[in-house]
C-alpha cells in the first residue's frame, strides 16, 4: 500500500515487464541478435541449447534466438499496427453511433454485429484465399476483424456516459457532436478503451500467429513467430527447441500483455472509493 | 402475440437477417480474388472455347448480385457447385467431413463446459482467496496462448517423450473405447484448454456480479449458508450471461478446431477448409465458412433464447 | 427500564474503513428494551445503517467491526462463529432494507422468498410457514393475501415489496426487528400505507425494533426513543416527544428547523409584464411516434403555463408523474410531440440543435444528482468556462476574472478553481452546477429537483442561495420537487402534476386554501407532521385514497385519479375528460367536481392543513 509503483500487484508488474521487453525486442532486436539474419551457423540442425545458439538451431541450421529477435518486429509490429487500426476506426465508430444515436447507431450496430458473428479465423482464412497474405494485406484483414469488438466495447462504454447528466447539460447548451465526443465522453473512457486495446492485440497476436502456423499467414522470406513454429515442426520428433521456442515467446507476449490489462482493469474496478 | 413470443421470432428474425449478412460477405470477400477463376481452373493451355464454357456453366458471366442469388439458392437446395481442384461436389466432400468435426467438437463440449463452470463458479465463491487468485491467473495465461503451443507440447510430452499417445491421427474405430480415448485425448485436451479457461473466466464474471446485489446481502442477513446462497440465490440469476459465455465460447473453439485438426492431421470440415484455402478452391471455402457460421450462430441463438426464457421478467410479464 | 434487563446493548461501538484508516462509528452506546421501538436519526455518512448492521455482526466490504460490544438477547454477534452468526441472522433479528425492489430476488416467486427464513431455521413446515405468511399478509393490508406469494417480485409495486419484506422479516417472529429506511424510496401517498402497517404489525406483537432514518417526521410516527448521530457520533438520545419538542443539542435543532423550511423572503414582480415563458397543449413522451404523431408512451398530457420574468413556478408531482420530462422538453432534449413553447413571445424548436445559441443561453437547467451533471474529467475552471467561451467568447484574464466571480456567486472558494469534481462535497457540487448555469447569464434556470439527493441541512443552504439569486439578478426558475415544503418555501405560482395531467395551478397560497383537487388534496395530507400522533389522526378518506396507488390502467382513463378519488362521479370521470375549472382561490382545476361540492367534502374529511406559515 505504498507509493508508486510497488502499488502494481506482482502480476501486474510483470506483466508491465515482459511488454516493455518485447516491445523494445520489436524496436531493436535486430540490431541485438548474435548472428547475421539467415546466415547459417552450424551444420547441426534442430540442435539443442548450446553456447553458441542458446535456444538451438532451427531446420536450416540457423540460430534460433536470432530468428526469434527478428521475428518480433513481425509478430509484435503488424499486430500493433492492425489493433491499433482497429481501435481507432472502433471508436470512433462507436462514439459517433453512441452520441448521434438513432439510425446511425440501430444501422452501424445492426451491420457490426454481424460482422462480429463471423469467426475471427474463419473470416481470416475466407479473405487470404481470396487476395493472398501480403503484409498489408494481413493487417487490414485483421484490422477489419477487430473492429466490431472494439465498436461494441466502446459503444457500449459511451452509451453509459450519454446518459449522464453532464451530456444532457451539454447537449442543452447547444454543443455539436464533434465537441460530445471529444470533450465529454472520450476523456472519461480512456481507461477501458486502453484496455479493450490490449485484449484486442493479444486476439490478434493469436489470429495471426495462427495464420502463419498454418501457412497461409505472413510469407518467407519474412518469418513471424507462428511461421517459426511451422517451418520446424518437423523439429517436434526429436523435442528440438526451435519448434518449442517461438510457440513460448508468444505464450510470454500476450500472458505479459493479459496479465497488465487484468491489473489495470482491476485498479479501475477498485478506485472507488465509496 | 404474447410479448414474449414476439420477442423469440423477433430473435429468430435477427438471427436469420445476421447469416443473410454474413452469406453476403462471404461472398463478396471470395470475389474479391484477382484474376479469371474459369482460367485459374482449367490451367493456361485451355483452349478459350473451353474457358469461355466453364465460365458460363459458373454463371461467371452474369453480374455480381445475380452470382449471389443464384449462390444463395444453391446453399439452401444443398447444391453447393462443384470442387475447383478435384471436380468432387462440394456436399459430398463436407459430407464426409462434417460428423468428423462434430465429434470432436461435441465431446469437447462435453468434456470443457462442466469443468469450466467448475471452475468458475467455485472461483466466484471462493472470491479474493488464494484459490481464486491461483484460477484467475492460471485461466487468464490459458486464453493467451496459442493452440499450437498446447498441442506442440502435449505432443512432445506424450508423444515424443512418454510414448503413451499417438502423435498422428491414424483412423477412427468407434467400436472401441480404448481406441477412442487415446486418439481422441490430445486433441479434445488442447481444445478444450482455451474454451475452459474462457467459459470460467465469463461464469466467474457473471457470477461475482450477482454476488454483489442487494438481494444476496438480504440473504446473508436472513441467515442463509453460502452453499444454499450460491445454489439457489446466486445461480438462476447468472445462468443468463453463463449460457451466453458458453455459446461465445464457441467462436473460440471453432479457431481451435482448424489449429487442432491441422496438426493432429485430423480429417474435420476445418482440415479441409484450409487446404480449400491453399488451394484456392473458393466453392469449397465459401461452403465450409458457410457451416462454420451457421452453426455458430444457431448456437449464439439458442443461448439467448435459452437467456430469454431463464428470465422471469419476460416469462411472467 | 423497570429492572427488566434490555434486549439490546451496545457499548463502545467502533466501526471502521479502509483498513482502520476512517472511522465510520465511534464510540456508540446505546440500549433498547424488550418491546420498545428506538429510531436512529442521522444524515448521510452518520454511520446509521452501518450501527444497524453491526448488530446483526455484519459489516458491509471494506468495513471493520474495530471495537466494542453488542448483546442481542445473551448472544454477542461480534466475532462469531460464521454457523452460529447464520442462526442469529433472520431468527433472532431480522432486517428490512431500504429498497425492497432490490432486496427481492428477482428469480424466485414472492412467497418462497418470504417462508425461507422459516425453513432455513428450521422453525415450521413449509405449509405451516406459508399460512403464517398469508396471515401477515392480512396483518400488513397487502391485497390479494391469498395470491401475491405467487408472483415474482416484478409484477407487485414498491409500496406492496416493502410491506412483504416485512412479512419476510417477521415470519421467524424474531426479538429483534431492524428497518433500514423502509420507507425512503417510496412516494408520499404511498409511504402512509407502508408505515400504517409497520406501525399497527409493530404495535400487534409487541415487536422490538430499531427504526434507522434521515426523516425526523417519519420516525416521530414510530419510535418511543429517538438517538441523532452525526459522523458517526451520539449527539442526543431521548424519549422522542421530549426530542422534538425541546431538544438539548444544537444539531438536533438545526435539524428540526431545516425539516420544516421558513418561506423565503418574497420578491415584488412588475405586475402586467409579458411572459417569460409560454408552454402550450404540451404533450410528450418516449418511444416511436404513432399515426397521429403521438408517442408510444405518453407522460405529458395537454401542459399549459407561462412563467413572468423573476418569478418562479414550482412543478409538484410524485415520481413516474412526468415533472422531469418537463424540464427536458423545455430544455430541447426531448422534442415534444404537440404544443408549443414559446420564449420571449418566439416560438423554440422542439429540439437544441434547431434553437438559436441566444435562445439556448436564456435557458439553463440543473439537475438533481450534481455528481452526474459535472464531467468527472474536467476540472472545476473548465467546467465553468466553457460556457463562458461558448455563449460569450470570453478568453484569458477576461475569462479567469469571470470564473473567479462565479466562483463568489455560489460562495464557493477560489482554491477550488482546480480540482476534480470528485473533490468537492455533494453541496459543493449543486453549487458548482448552478454556477455553470449562471455562466450563460440566462433569463430562465430549470431546476430538476436540485435539493432532493442532498442532506437536508445542506438542501436548506441552497435553497438560499437560489433565493439570493434570484433578488440580485432577477433569473426566474421553473422549479421541479417531489418535496412540498421546499416548493412552499420558493415558489409563487405552483403547479401539481398527476400521472402527467396538471390537475392544479395557481399562485402559492393553492397549498393552504379549501378547495383544491381531491389530489392536492391527498398529497398535501399525506406530507408527514414533526409531531407524534399524525399519522393515527389521518382521516379515513385519505388513508383510502392512499392505499389505491396509481395503476398502468388508470393511467389511461379521463381523469387518472379517479379509481382514488373519494368524491368520484361513477360513469363520468373515468369517461370525460374533466374540464379546466377556475376557482375562486385564484387557481384553477382539472375536475369534474363544482367549488361548493369540493368545499363540503374537504371541509369533513381533511383536518386542516397546519402549514409553516
Amino acid at each position: 500500500m505504498n507509493a508508486g509503483i510497488t502499488r502494481l500487484r506482482p502480476a501486474t508488474a510483470a506483466g508491465l515487464l515482459i511488454v516493455l521487453f518485447w516491445a523494445a525486442m520489436a524496436a531493436f532486436g535486430p540490431l541485438l541478435a548474435p548472428h547475421a539474419d539467415g546466415g547459417v551457423m552450424s551444420a547441426q540442425v534442430f540442435d539443442a541449447a548450446s553456447r553458441a545458439a542458446p535456444l538451438g538451431t532451427d531446420y536450416l541450421g540457423r540460430d534460433m534466438l536470432t530468428r526469434i529477435l527478428i521475428g518480433a518486429r513481425y509478430t509484435v509490429g503488424v499486430a500493433a499496427v492492425a489493433t491499433g487500426l482497429a481501435s481507432l476506426v472502433g471508436t470512433t465508430l462507436a462514439l459517433c453511433a453512441a452520441t448521434v444515436g438513432g439510425w446511425t447507431d440501430a444501422v452501424l450496430s445492426r451491420l457490426l454485429d454481424a460482422l462480429i458473428s463471423l469467426p475471427s479465423l474463419l473470416f481470416a482464412l475466407v479473405v487470404v484465399a481470396s487476395v493472398g497474405s501480403s503484409i498489408p494485406m494481413l493487417v487490414a484483414t485483421a484490422a477489419v476483424i477487430y473492429v466490431p469488438g472494439a465498436y461494441r466495447t466502446v459503444r457500449a462504454l459511451a452509451v453509459n456516459i450519454v446518459a449522464m447528466e453532464f451530456v444532457k447539460v451539454a447537449r442543452a447548451r447547444g454543443e455539436g457532436t464533434l465537441y460530445l465526443m471529444r470533450a465529454e465522453i472520450l476523456p472519461n473512457i480512456v481507461l477501458p478503451v486502453l484496455t479493450d486495446f490490449g485484449l484486442r492485440f493479444i486476439y490478434v497476436v493469436l489470429l495471426l500467429s495462427g495464420l502463419s502456423f498454418l501457412g497461409l499467414g505472413i510469407q518467407p522470406p519474412y518469418a513471424d513467430w507462428g511461421s517459426l513454429v511451422r517451418e520446424n515442426i518437423e523439429g517436434l520428433a526429436y523435442g528440438a527447441p526451435a519448434v518449442i521456442m517461438p510457440a513460448l515467446a508468444i505464450a510470454t507476449l500476450t500472458i505479459g500483455v493479459n496479465l497488465l490489462v487484468d491489473g489495470l482493469a482491476g485498479r479501475r474496478g477498485g478506485g472507488d472509493g465509496r | 402475440m404474447s410479448p414474449l413470443a414476439r420477442l423469440l421470432a423477433a430473435r429468430l428474425a435477427s438471427g436469420v437477417l445476421t447469416l443473410l449478412i454474413v452469406s453476403l460477405l462471404v461472398f463478396l470477400a471470395t470475389e474479391m480474388l484477382p484474376g479469371d477463376v474459369a482460367q485459374a481452373v482449367l490451367g493456361q493451355s485451355a483452349t478459350p472455347d473451353a474457358v469461355a464454357a466453364l465460365r458460363a456453366a459458373m454463371h461467371l458471366d452474369q453480374p455480381g448480385w445475380l452470382r449471389y442469388l443464384l449462390w444463395l439458392r444453391g446453399l439452401l437446395t444443398l447444391d453447393l457447385g462443384r470442387s475447383l481442384v478435384n471436380g468432387l461436389p462440394v456436399a459430398s466432400l463436407i459430407g464426409s467431413r462434417l460428423p468428423n468435426s462434430l465429434l470432436l467438437a461435441g465431446l469437447t463440449a462435453l468434456v470443457a463446459v462442466p469443468v469450466a463452470l467448475l471452475l468458475g463458479i467455485t472461483a466466484a465463491v471462493w472470491r479474493g482467496t488464494a484459490y481464486d487468485r491461483v484460477v484467475g491467473v492460471l485461466t487468464v495465461s490459458a486464453v493467451s496462448v496459442p493452440e499450437f503451443l498446447v498441442a506442440t507440447l502435449a505432443v512432445l510430452v506424450f508423444a515424443v517423450r512418454l510414448h503413451w499417445l499417438p502423435a498422428m491421427f491414424y483412423g477412427l474405430d468407434l467400436r472401441s473405447p480404448g481406441h477412442m480415448l487415446l486418439v481422441f485425448a490430445m486433441p479434445v485436451a488442447t481444445l478444450s484448454f482455451v474454451v475452459v479457461a474462457q467459459i470460467a473466466r465469463m461464469t466467474r464474471a457473471a457470477l461475482t456480479n450477482v454476488l454483489d446485489s442487494s438481494y444476496i446481502e438480504m440473504a446473508v442477513l436472513k441467515g442463509v449458508r453460502p452453499l444454499r446462497l450460491v445454489l439457489r440465490h446466486a445461480l438462476p440469476n447468472a445462468l443468463g450471461p453463463i449460457v451466453n459465455a458458453v455459446a461465445l465460447s464457441v467462436s473460440f473453439l471453432l479457431g481451435g478446431v482448424i489449429i487442432v485438426e491441422t496438426i493432429f492431421n485430423y480429417p474435420g470440415l476445418a482440415k479441409l477448409m484450409v487446404d480449400g484455402v491453399s488451394t484456392r478452391d473458393m466453392p469449397l471455402v465459401q461452403a465450409c465458412a458457410m457451416i462454420f457460421c451457421a452453426a455458430y450462430l444457431l448456437l449464439v441463438l439458442l443461448a439467448d433464447l435459452l437467456a430469454i426464457l431463464a428470465n422471469p421478467r419476460l416469462r411472467h410479464p | 427500564m423497570g429492572g427488566k434487563a434490555p434486549l439490546v446493548t451496545v457499548e463502545g461501538l467502533r466501526v471502521t474503513a479502509g483498513g482502520g484508516r476512517s472511522v465510520i462509528v465511534d464510540d456508540v452506546s446505546f440500549s433498547i428494551a424488550r418491546g420498545e421501538v428506538v429510531a436512529l436519526i442521522g444524515e448521510s455518512g452518520s454511520g446509521k445503517t452501518t450501527i444497524a448492521l453491526a448488530l446483526m455482526g455484519y459489516a458491509r466490504a471494506g468495513c471493520t467491526i474495530a471495537g466494542g460490544r453488542v448483546r442481542v438477547g445473551g448472544v454477542e454477534p461480534i466475532g462469531l462463529a460464521p454457523a452460529a452468526l447464520a442462526r442469529l441472522r433472520g431468527r433472532t433479528v431480522s432486517y428490512i432494507a431500504q429498497s425492497a425492489a432490490a432486496a427481492f430476488n428477482p428469480a424466485q416467486r414472492i412467497m418462497a422468498q418470504v417462508v425461507e427464513n422459516a425453513l432455513i431455521h428450521r422453525l415450521r413446515s413449509r405449509a405451516a410457514a406459508e399460512a403464517r405468511a398469508r396471515a401477515l399478509f392480512r396483518a400488513l393490508a397487502l391485497p390479494d393475501p391469498d395470491g401475491v406469494g405467487a408472483l415474482f417480485p416484478h409484477q407487485v409495486s414498491g409500496g406492496q415489496l416493502q410491506r412483504l419484506m416485512a412479512a419476510m422479516a417477521l415470519i421467524t417472529d424474531p426479538a429483534l426487528v431492524i428497518l433500514d429506511e423502509p420507507t425512503t424510496a417510496l412516494d408520499v401517498t404511498t409511504q402512509i400505507e407502508v408505515l400504517r402497517a409497520f406501525k399497527r404489525v409493530v404495535r400487534e406483537q409487541g415487536t422490538t425494533a430499531l427504526y434507522v432514518s434521515h426523516d425526523l417526521s417519519v420516525v416521530a410516527q414510530m419510535a418511543d426513543r429517538i438517538i441523532v448521530l452525526r459522523d458517526g457520533v451520539v449527539q442526543e438520545s431521548a424519549p422522542a416527544a421530549q426530542l422534538l419538542t425541546a431538544p438539548a443539542h444544537p444539531y438536533t435543532r438545526s435539524l428540526l428547523a431545516a425539516a420544516a423550511p421558513a418561506p423565503r423572503q418574497a420578491v415584488a414582480l412588475p405586475a402586467g409584464a409579458a411572459p417569460l415563458l409560454r408552454v402550450s397543449g404540451l404533450v410528450a413522451g418516449y418511444g416511436p411516434p404513432d399515426a397521429r404523431g403521438l408517442p408510444a408512451v405518453p407522460v405529458l398530457h395537454d401542459i399549459a403555463f407561462s412563467i413572468a420574468p423573476g418569478s418562479v413556478l414550482g412543478v409538484v408531482g410524485e415520481s413516474g408523474c412526468g415533472k422531469s420530462t418537463l424540464a427536458q422538453v423545455i430544455a430541447g432534449l426531448l422534442p415534444a410531440a404537440r404544443g408549443s413553447i414559446t420564449l420571449d413571445g418566439e416560438a423554440l424548436a422542439p429540439r437544441a440543435a434547431g434553437r438559436t445559441r441566444e435562445q439556448l443561453r436564456r435557458v439553463q437547467i440543473v439537475f438533481q444528482m450534481a455528481d452526474m451533471a459535472l464531467n468527472p474529467a474536467h476540472s472545476v475552471r473548465r467546467i465553468l468556462a466553457r460556457p463562458l467561451q461558448f455563449y460569450h467568447g470570453l478568453r484569458d484574464a477576461a475569462l479567469a476574472r469571470r470564473v473567479a466571480a462565479l466562483l463568489d456567486m455560489v460562495r464557493l472558494p477560489q482554491a477550488l478553481a482546480d480540482r476534480l469534481p470528485a473533490g468537492l462535497s455533494g453541496g459543493q457540487k449543486q453549487r458548482l452546477n448552478l454556477a455553470r448555469a449562471l455562466a450563460a447569464e440566462p433569463a430562465l434556470i430549470l431546476c430538476d429537483e436540485v435539493t432532493s439527493a442532498l442532506d437536508t441541512v445542506v438542501g436548506a443552504a441552497i435553497l438560499d442561495l437560489l433565493a439570493e439569486l434570484r433578488r440580485e439578478l432577477g433569473v426566474a426558475y421553473l422549479f421541479i420537487s417531489h418535496d412540498i415544503s421546499t416548493i412552499r418555501a420558493l415558489c409563487d405560482q405552483v403547479m401539481i402534476l398527476y400521472a402527467g395531467r396538471c390537475v392544479e395551478r395557481g399562485g402559492r397560497q393553492v397549498m393552504q386554501m379549501a378547495p383544491m383537487h381531491p389530489y392536492t388534496d391527498l398529497l398535501l395530507s399525506s406530507v408527514p407532521e414533526l409531531r407524534p400522533g399524525w399519522l393515527d389522526g389521518m382521516s379515513a378518506t385519505h388513508l383510502a385514497e392512499a392505499a389505491g396507488g396509481l395503476t398502468r390502467a388508470a393511467a389511461r382513463l379521463a381523469c387518472p385519479f379517479q379509481p382514488r378519488c373519494a368524491v368520484r362521479l361513477e360513469d363520468v370521470c373515468d369517461r370525460v375528460p374533466p374540464p379546466v375549472q377556475p376557482l375562486s382561490k385564484g387557481a384553477s382545476i382539472l375536475c369534474h367536481r363544482g367549488e361548493a361540492e369540493l368545499l363540503r367534502a374537504q371541509a369533513t374529511a381533511a383536518p386542516l392543513h397546519a402549514s409553516a406559515d
